[in-house]
């Protein structure tokens, strides 16, 4: 992999926004309808801050349901998201027209396992631009084998990487069932599935990490993955996108809006290029239009007002080095990305604490520590030292919950005046 | 009988019931599903996690195959009320399910509280009780459904 970077449109609207010194902010936005979903993006547009669109699709969509999304369509019934092989390459290319731009990118979200039909469609209203992964999009979101979806991924990677317009595709392995998966282990799943997306053929790709729970260790989390990413990706076109928090979030207004500023100023701290928001809807319903500008304005304001940095963190917990060892042993177990992925989950070198997919061996544990880090609890079978603290109480719904509603608790409280 | 995820914590002294717990086939949220198994383990019971993205033909098999004590589908992407619509339609049709206690929670459908309406619907088609979650009332409704499943299984609460 040498020779010059060439920026695809996606990729380099991103690294002019960078190079300007702007957060560049995405939602996660999406309804059932045409006329909404053009509504919505030509607000994001017009929001007057620096904003990629966003189409994301609905569920019966991402698990290849199409006949259900049809007749829900037909019925005028509420979907979560955008059925984009229901609608159809022309309804669709014809609700993005005059929607998308050089200045406008448009990125589809989808959650699926098996994406080719999704990415057909999708190319055929004209847009480059989506995300996910083999194992991102299998263990978090369907019951499906790892390796159908591995073949499935390789597939749909190919049909972007084959297409005369350059495509862009970004990792959601920094994500991992939202919540309460530790760091090290996101940034190792977010670089094998870039480097999956290399493997097949992309230039122009995305590593991705999920705000979680304490702000210097994931400032050190997102240096971790800029180095790895430079070290595992040259040649190719790539940029870091950081998720608000994905996990159960703040049900104030004030709260969510807090979680959100902290998660742009983090995001202009380390040096992160792209950030996706969430709204002060999150906890309650689908956020409607004007919640999704809120939320863009308000990332953008407290961007705007944090002095941007560099990726250098202030302290070492060995994230770096627990990532890249996990990156390195699942690399070493078979010649291709597509065959160690798999692997790895079936000998538990990758493990994601409670997830329930049949093919994940679920032995691993997490919690949040005392001083607000994620921490491992059990690191099951992974190639990590084992787990240093040893938990106060056995695991119970409460102390589970109380975990994952840490977050919540923390921005819901009342500022102190 | 499926390993329990945290076996050691079974607190529950009355009998020993069984239970099926499944998501719909649309939904892929996995909390929810873990924690209710949980919950229900502490209540001394037996669960079968069906997991995730569940298809109706697989529930129905499975309710068909264990004859559970309680079929418990929980769902929170908003797409509940109409795939559980599916999902009891199909239960009620078979006549080994047909009789089965079922019941429906979680964040049913895409507009919060403004949903509450629907849970008639769904009673309609045969579930025997439903808790639709909105933000905040976890702690609440899983305690509704505790003293539900004592009431009908003549369990002490
Ligand atoms: C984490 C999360 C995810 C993770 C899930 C990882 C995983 N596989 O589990 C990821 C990122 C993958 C994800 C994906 C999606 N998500 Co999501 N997600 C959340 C989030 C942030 C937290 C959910 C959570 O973990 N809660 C913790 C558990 C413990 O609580 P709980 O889910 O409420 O369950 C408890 C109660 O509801 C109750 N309960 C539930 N069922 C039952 C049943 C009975 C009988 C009883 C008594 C009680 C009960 O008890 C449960 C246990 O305590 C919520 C928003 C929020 N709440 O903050 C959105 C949310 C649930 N997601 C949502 C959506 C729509 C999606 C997507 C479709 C993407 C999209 N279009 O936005 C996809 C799902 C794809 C699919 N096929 O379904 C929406 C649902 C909208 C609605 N209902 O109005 C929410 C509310 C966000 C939003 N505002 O848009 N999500």
């Amino acid at each position: 992999m040498t020779g010059p970077v060439r920026h695809p449109p996606f990729g380099r609207f991103v690294a002019a926004g960078h190079q300007a010194g702007r957060l560049l902010v995405q939602p996660r936005m999406g309804f059932a309808g045409v006329r909404v979903m053009r509504d919505g993006l030509l607000a994001v547009r017009a929001s007057g801050v620096p904003a990629i669109g966003t189409v994301t699709l609905d569920s019966y969509t991402r698990v290849g349901q199409f006949d259900e999304a049809a007749r829900a369509v037909a019925r005028g019934l509420d979907l979560n998201g955008f059925p984009i092989v229901t609608h159809g390459a022309d309804r669709t290319a014809r609700m993005l027209h005059g929607v998308v731009a050089d200045d406008f990118p448009v990125q589809v979200r989808h959650g699926s396992a098996q994406p080719e039909r999704i990415f057909r469609t999708m190319l055929a209203a004209g847009l480059t631009a989506t995300e996910g992964g083999p194992v991102s999009y299998c263990l978090p979101y369907s019951r499906i084998p790892l390796r159908t979806a591995t073949a499935s991924w390789t597939r749909a990677t190919r049909l972007l990487a084959e297409h005369p317009d350059e495509c862009h595709l970004e990792s959601f392995g920094g994500c991992m069932l939202g919540q309460l998966c530790p760091p090290s282990l996101l940034i190792a799943i977010s670089v094998l599935e870039c480097l999956f997306f290399v493997e097949h053929g992309m230039r122009s790709v995305s590593a991705s990490y999920a705000q979680q729970t304490h702000p210097q260790q994931d400032a050190e989390a997102l240096g971790a993955l800029r180095r790895l990413c430079a070290e595992h990706l040259s040649g190719v076109d790539w940029h870091v996108v950081l998720y608000t928090y994905m996990g159960l979030f703040p049900r104030t207004p004030e709260g969510a809006k807090r979680l959100l500023r902290e998660s742009a100023r983090l995001a202009v701290r380390t040096g992160t290029e792209r950030m996706i928001v969430k709204t002060v809807a999150e906890a309650h319903r689908i956020p409607t239009i004007e919640e999704n500008v809120q939320a863009l304005r308000i990332a953008h304001e407290a961007a705007a007002s944090e002095p941007a940095g560099t990726s250098e963190s202030e302290m070492d917990t060995g994230i770096h080095e627990q990532a890249s060892a996990l990156v390195g042993e699942v690399l070493g177990c078979a010649p291709t990305v597509a065959r160690a992925l798999p692997l790895a989950f079936e000998k538990g070198l990758l493990d994601v604490p409670y997830c329930l997919h049949p093919d994940n061996d679920n032995r691993t544990r997490s919690v949040v520590g005392p001083d607000g880090r994620l921490e491992w609890w059990n690191t099951g079978r992974m190639p990590l030292p084992a787990a240093v603290r040893v938990h106060r109480e056995p695991l119970s719904h409460r102390r589970l919950l109380d975990d994952l509603d840490y977050q919540r608790r923390r921005f819901d409280q009342p500022v102190p005046a | 009988m499926t390993p329990g995820l945290a076996p050691e914590l079974t607190t529950g002294t009355g009998p020993r019931r069984r239970f099926v717990l499944s998501s719909v086939p649309s939904d892929a949220h996995m909390w929810n599903l873990v924690v209710l198994q949980l919950f229900i383990e502490e209540m001394g019971h037996e669960v079968i996690n069906l997991g995730v993205c569940v298809p109706v033909d697989l529930l129905v098999d499975r309710c068909r195959a264990e004859q559970p004590d309680c079929v418990v589908i929980s769902t929170v992407n908003g797409h509940g009320y109409i795939d559980g619509v599916g999902v009891i339609d199909a239960l009620r049709a078979d006549p080994a399910c047909a009789d089965l206690l079922v019941v429906i929670g979680g964040a049913l459908g895409v507009v919060g509280d403004r949903n509450t309406g629907l849970a008639g619907d769904l009673l309609d088609h045969g579930y025997d009780a439903v808790f639709p979650v909105a933000a905040g009332q976890t702690g609440e409704a899983m305690g509704r459904f505790r003293e539900f499943v004592a009431e009908r299984m003549r369990l002490p609460v």
